[in-house]
């Protein structure tokens, strides 16, 4: 029920609250934060990745590849389709190894700039732009909005809240559509959907990630980087003095008072802050800038936007709040190359090449052997030994080929099959009981590793060996 | 799934452990829910909401109360109430078996139901061709081999090419007839191979003279004079059933005794411990467990594999 966080350098703006006033719980009620419409480079940047990033999620679903959705995650079939590959169960390693590249990329970019992600990136932040802008576009203003939540339930009333949670409700079923569109394919459960036809499971899926993004985007906000997320929590391990993050350069603004906007500052006393707030009031957040670095801040710079705008209607120069280092603030030397950074960039070159490479590399063909548990070996009539195996063998190629399968690695052994040759079709799993017979008295030892390869017929270079174990008598 | 069985499963030792539990699970919910009422009030001392708690590090690093959220409060109250309701509908508390009434048991029996519901068809559709038209079905051996494989393969081995006690099915050699209706009939109501102890009739002597003319049958040789005495015992106890001659007899599923195929192993030591011990040989019934459909599917395989079909 606490937190750590650096004391206020300043006296807050804001009222302290009064102890003993309504404050007897340990738990607050929320405090709605109203962010004002905010315009300048890192607005229209943070649009630009919203209008991007939406388009990349709705739009992708649509494309087709090959005759296929480009990017499916067919479950029930266990294949996922990305574009041009299709990956099975088996490949499950390359996701992993997406994963630690992911995690890595956030590392390097944190200690490099701060919350790049938390404020351009996340989905919080992403889909809550967008729920802003409908809540903007319906509600009005700021200003409007917090008059509007004031006032009494009017008719009017009623209906902007109506059609915002109507549009809000919308969008969000939308988006669970499009999520769903992922793991069924889109085109199907649109049709499905229209004929209000779909399964149980998708029916859930849909109306359950529809009401996660109304509750975060609509509700939740900031209270999920607040509260909920674990990011927010360890950067600033990955922090140093010359990671860049948003600052509010003190020494130029203090003291901070109104003025008139011909007056000199100097000769006022005061220093570059007019203390219009407008700083907080963008904040998504709900905090001050001017209190110092706060884990509450997600670095989306909508205070760098507020504040250069008022700095040059004051006619002042910009960057009082600015994207700066830790040093620079303290008049120091930033540096950009420094061990952890030079670290971080050599191991995601390393993994990111390294997965290129093994996807590219990567046999569509699995060959996996197991061995008959009810008896070790049995001989036939005519005095050979036989050991009995279930070959899987699973063609993960986009097309059928014909395998040829053979042993090595005992002298004389021999497959006990009328042909050698197996077809397998595309994408198929072929379960195939093969017996292997040898004379035991070529065995020098009771268990013997031999090897199963398989090679497609029409392309040579398509081709697994596994080993395996061969058990039988040792003949003295 | 019989009303025995639902009530040994919720059998405690005593009514004593279920009233345990039942206070122990509800003492613990409310014991969560009075601290949370409890822990939610500011006590007299106590940092207020904005305040430093007074604890200082690294210099200026200081502690503030920053109260939770209030919806957090009503998260652990909504989790309270989904408990007690999972308690309501599910079984959890001691004895009582929950509103819903479900039970593993139930819980398999509709999962069976369902998959029946579904697959049936795809194999009732099987069910009225003939077994020797079928093996020309590729779609249905390949039916026939997946069952074969989950039922019958832990014996027969997944190549169907037995092991000791069990026999081979790739060969043409069978103990009961290798007909599709007997290979059905044996996969429906299973086979007892009973084959009675010698030991106390013949004696050791006997036993000796016995295998040496049954090891003589199949064409390998055998002491003589064994052999001769052996064939006598042969034709006053064996005959009956393996017949006169040793070809065996599949009505009663006695092996013939003239091939080189042997159920539990060719060595004269294994021939004589058969005659001396008997043999209990067991295929389970499988009508009530696979039904009728399924069955025909797997004795199509079967038949496939000693009829040159693949």
């Amino acid at each position: 029920m606490t937190d750590v966080q650096a004391p206020p350098t300043q006296t807050s703006s804001s009222p302290e609250p009064q102890p003993g006033s309504g404050m007897d719980e340990m738990y607050a009620s929320h405090k709605k934060v109203y962010p004002r419409e905010v315009h300048g480079t890192f607005a229209r940047l943070r649009t630009l990745g919203v209008v991007v990033l939406l388009g990349l999620f709705y739009g992708t679903a649509w494309l087709t590849w090959d005759g296929h959705q480009a990017v499916l995650f067919d479950l029930p079939a266990r294949k996922f389709y990305i574009f041009g590959l299709t990956f099975w169960p088996q490949d499950f390693f390359y996701f992993a190894w997406l994963l630690v590249i992911a995690a890595l990329s956030l590392f390097f970019f944190t200690a490099l700039a701060g919350r790049l992600w938390c404020g351009y990136a996340c989905p919080q932040t992403v889909w809550t732009e967008v729920f802003l802008w409908i809540e903007r576009k319906v509600e009005g203003s700021r200003n409007q909005q917090i008059k509007l939540d004031k006032s009494d339930l009017t008719p009017v009333k009623f209906r902007t809240k109506a059609l915002k949670h109507f549009i809000w409700i919308s969008f969000a079923l939308f988006t669970g559509f499009t999520f769903v569109g992922y793991f069924t394919p889109i085109r199907d459960l649109t049709v499905e959907s229209m004929n209000f036809n779909l399964g149980p499971w998708e029916t859930f899926w849909v109306f359950f990630y529809g009401f996660a993004t109304y509750g975060n985007a609509g509700w939740l906000r900031e209270q999920v980087c607040i509260y909920m997320c674990p990011y927010a929590r360890f950067q600033s391990a990955m922090f140093d003095k010359d990671t860049l993050v948003i600052s509010y350069d003190e020494r130029r603004g203090e003291p901070r008072g109104s003025r008139k906007r011909n007056v000199d500052p100097a000769s006022a006393g005061l220093g570059d802050c007019v203390d219009c707030t407008l700083c907080v009031q963008v904040c998504p957040t709900g905090i001050d800038i001017r209190d110092g670095l706060q884990y509450q801040c997600i670095g989306c710079a909508a205070c760098i936007d507020a504040c250069d705008d008022v700095m040059d209607k004051m006619g002042y120069a910009r960057g009082l709040i600015r994207y700066t280092t830790e040093n620079a603030m303290a008049g120091l030397k930033t540096h950009l190359l420094r061990p952890r950074i030079i670290l971080y960039s050599i191991v995601l070159a390393a993994l990111s090449i390294g997965l290129v490479y093994a996807i590219s590399q990567r046999m569509p063909l699995e060959l996996d052997i197991i061995r008959d548990r009810n008896s070790l070996y049995r001989e036939t009539p005519d005095g050979l030994v036989e050991n009995v195996y279930t070959l899987k063998l699973i063609n993960m190629d986009e097309q059928a080929h014909t395998f040829k399968l053979s042993t090595s690695g005992l002298e004389g052994m021999s497959l006990a099959m009328e042909s050698p040759l197996v077809e397998v079709p595309a994408g198929v799993v072929r379960n195939l009981p093969v017996s292997v017979r040898i004379d035991p008295v070529v065995l020098d030892r009771t268990a013997n590793t031999i090897e199963f390869t398989l090679q497609a017929v029409d392309d040579p270079a398509l081709t697994r060996t596994e080993t395996a174990r061969f058990l039988g008598p040792v003949i003295r | 799934m019989n009303e025995a069985n639902l009530a040994q499963d919720f059998a405690f030792t005593s009514e004593f452990w279920s009233g345990w539990i039942i206070v122990l699970t509800l003492g613990n919910i409310f014991a969560c829910w009075w601290l949370i009422r409890w822990t939610a009030k500011r006590r007299a001392g106590e940092a207020a909401e904005g305040d430093t708690t007074g604890h200082t590090w690294d210099e200026t690093l200081a502690e503030y109360n920053n109260p939770m959220p209030r919806w957090w409060l009503w998260m652990f109250y909504i989790t309270m109430i989904f408990g007690l309701g999972y308690l309501v509908l599910y079984p959890g508390l001691g004895s009582f078996r929950g509103v819903l009434n479900w039970t593993h048991q139930n819980a398999y029996a509709k999962e069976m139901e369902a998959a029946d519901a579904k697959f049936g068809p795809l194999f009732a559709q099987y069910a009225t061709k003939p077994v020797e038209q079928l093996v020309l079905d590729p779609r249905a051996l390949r039916i026939g081999e997946r069952l074969f494989v989950n039922y019958c393969a832990s014996c027969h081995g997944s190549d169907a090419g037995g092991a000791p006690g069990f026999p081979n099915l790739r060969d043409t050699d069978w103990l009961y007839g290798g007909n599709p209706e007997t290979i059905t009939t044996t996969i429906l109501d299973g086979r007892s191979g009973v084959m009675p102890a010698w030991k106390a009739v013949l004696g050791d002597q006997g036993i000796k003279e016995v295998t040496a003319y049954v090891v003589s049958l199949s064409g390998r040789d055998a002491d003589t004079s064994l052999v001769t005495a052996g064939k006598q015992h042969f034709a006053t106890y064996c005959a009956a059933c393996h017949g006169a001659d040793g070809k065996g007899n599949p009505a009663l599923g006695a092996p013939n005794l003239t091939d080189k195929t042997w159920l539990y192993g060719a060595s004269a030591g294994v021939i004589a411990k058969t005659i001396a011990n008997g043999r209990n040989g067991h295929m389970p019934a499988h009508r009530n467990f696979l039904g009728e459909d399924k069955v025909h599917l797997l004795a199509t395989y079967v038949y496939s594999l000693s009829n040159g079909k693949r």
